[in-house]
């Protein structure tokens, strides 16, 4: 009766396993190939020339103003506006520029262009290139925010595919030693074997850039929540103030969104009018200067025409939470030794996934073969 | 037990789960110092996100060949 009702749960877990893997493994395969090259899209943008490089700057040169850096951009790019002027952490060198036909003009209509940070000079576009391509297809598939969400969901599959492996860890490998490979069997043994140990030993690291990545498609939804929400709070108190007419100094208003929130750096400004903050405010997002404050970012909002600072607070939690699970979805935070690290996990789930397909291939022929019953000799059942 | 090596694990929960857990443990550790301390942390995360690695080369190895 035990024993029955046993072999039942297995079952059902095997059915939970299969299905929620079967459904999700070509997204999934498709987000391991194209996160791959991704993992390295720094470096191979440097390679193939998408990475726009300083010239070295001499020792005690420096660096250009805000608003110098600004003037260069809308003169390389007349009749736009801009839109975000941002400084990269590990690129301090470059400072980048976001125009726009409008301000709050559509983002995929933006230019992304890098400058000097100490001579003003354009180094040219940010971004295109072959690992656009994959970027695209990692993140949404060209099919915009219902195709991230899309992703989202086999993410989530994914979960459930990686919790239900976990309960039938179990009854499958529980005569057998942890990290037993029998190559001199059959290859359906042989991936059987290959399938268990490498999915038990990456399946912290594939949970953690798993969920990570799910919760980086709700980006665009928390953002808009925030928005809605949040930002709205704060710029209501100067609700009907017209747009600026002459915008203040940036170098004063970085300055000023510095003095306020002492110990950090500026990561990036939103121009009045932008969706990141009011018609008449430009919004300074600040970072912190330790390896996780360097990560969340606060917003100060200034008045557009004279800088001064008209309100400060922290990010929500759910952003919180998305800012500081990017790195962890990336891998970009420990050199190059845990980028190589993080290609390796993911090739080794690639064959987790693989191999899944593979056994259940298998399977469903030796099923049909002998008229949908299974008749297995081999160690690939479980065990009780 | 007369401290002959088994040849199979006896199946109970700790055989099972228990090296899966280790290695599980040790890579979160791992994500985690290197986004909390730069510098040292970043040696630690290299060691223990290496592990799942380094442990399947090490079953490759000695794997049972015919």
């Amino acid at each position: 009766m035990e024993a029955q009702l046993k072999a039942r749960t297995v079952r059902l877990w095997s059915v939970v396993h299969t299905w929620s893997s079967l459904i999700s493994t070509v997204f999934l395969l498709l987000l391991c190939i194209t996160g791959l090259p991704l993992i390295f899209h720094h470096e191979i943008d440097e390679l193939l020339g998408y990475d726009a490089k300083p010239e070295i700057a001499l020792p005690g040169a420096a660096k250009a103003g805000v608003d110098q850096i600004a003037r260069s951009a809308l003169a390389h790019d007349p009749g736009r506006v801009l839109q975000y002027i941002a400084w990269d952490k590990d690129e301090p060198g470059t400072v980048l520029a976001f125009t726009n036909s409008k301000v709050d003009g559509d983002p995929d209509a933006a230019t992304v262009k890098a400058f000097d940070a100490y001579t003003a000079k354009p180094l040219g576009i940010v971004g295109g290139g072959p690992m656009l391509v994959m970027l695209k297809l990692h993140t949404d598939m060209y099919a915009g925010q219902p195709g991230k969400l899309f992703l989202g969901a086999m993410g989530l599959l994914f979960v459930v595919a990686i919790v239900s492996g976990v309960v039938l860890y179990w009854p499958f490998t529980r005569r057998l030693r942890f990290g037993t490979l029998r190559d001199g069997k059959s290859r359906r043994v042989a991936w059987f074997d290959w399938h268990n140990l490498l999915g038990a030993v990456t399946i912290a690291w594939v949970l953690v850039v798993g969920v990570t990545g799910v919760i980086n498609t709700l980006a665009e939804i928390m953002l808009n929540q925030w928005k809605s929400t949040e930002l709205a709070e704060m710029v209501a108190p100067f609700a009907g103030r017209p747009a600026p007419v002459h915008l203040a100094s940036l170098d004063a208003t970085v300055a000023k969104a510095t003095q306020a929130l002492p110990g950090t750096n500026i990561s990036f400004i939103a121009f009045p009018g932008t969706p990141f903050t009011s018609s008449h405010h430009f919004a300074a997002f600040m970072r912190g200067d330790t390896p996780l404050t360097s990560r969340l970012l606060k917003p100060v909002l200034l008045d557009g025409e004279t800088a001064e600072v008209a309100d400060a607070r922290d990010l929500p939690l759910y952003l919180k939470a998305l800012l500081v699970s990017q790195p962890l979805h990336f891998g970009d935070y420990g050199g190059m030794p845990l980028k190589i690290i993080w290609a390796l996990l993911d090739v080794m789930t690639i064959v987790v996934i693989g191999s899944g397909l593979y056994l259940w291939w298998v399977k469903r022929r030796k099923a049909r073969r002998t008229g949908g019953v299974i008749l297995d000799s081999s160690s690939l059942q479980p065990s009780r | 037990m007369t401290g002959a090596r088994k040849s199979r694990a006896s199946g109970n929960w700790a055989d099972v789960y228990g090296g899966p857990l280790v290695i599980g443990v040790l890579s979160l550790a791992g994500l985690l110092v290197a986004l909390l301390f730069e510098g040292m942390g970043r040696y630690f995360s290299w060691i223990a996100l290496g592990t799942p690695i380094a442990v399947t080369a090490w079953f490759f190895i000695r794997r049972k060949t015919p």
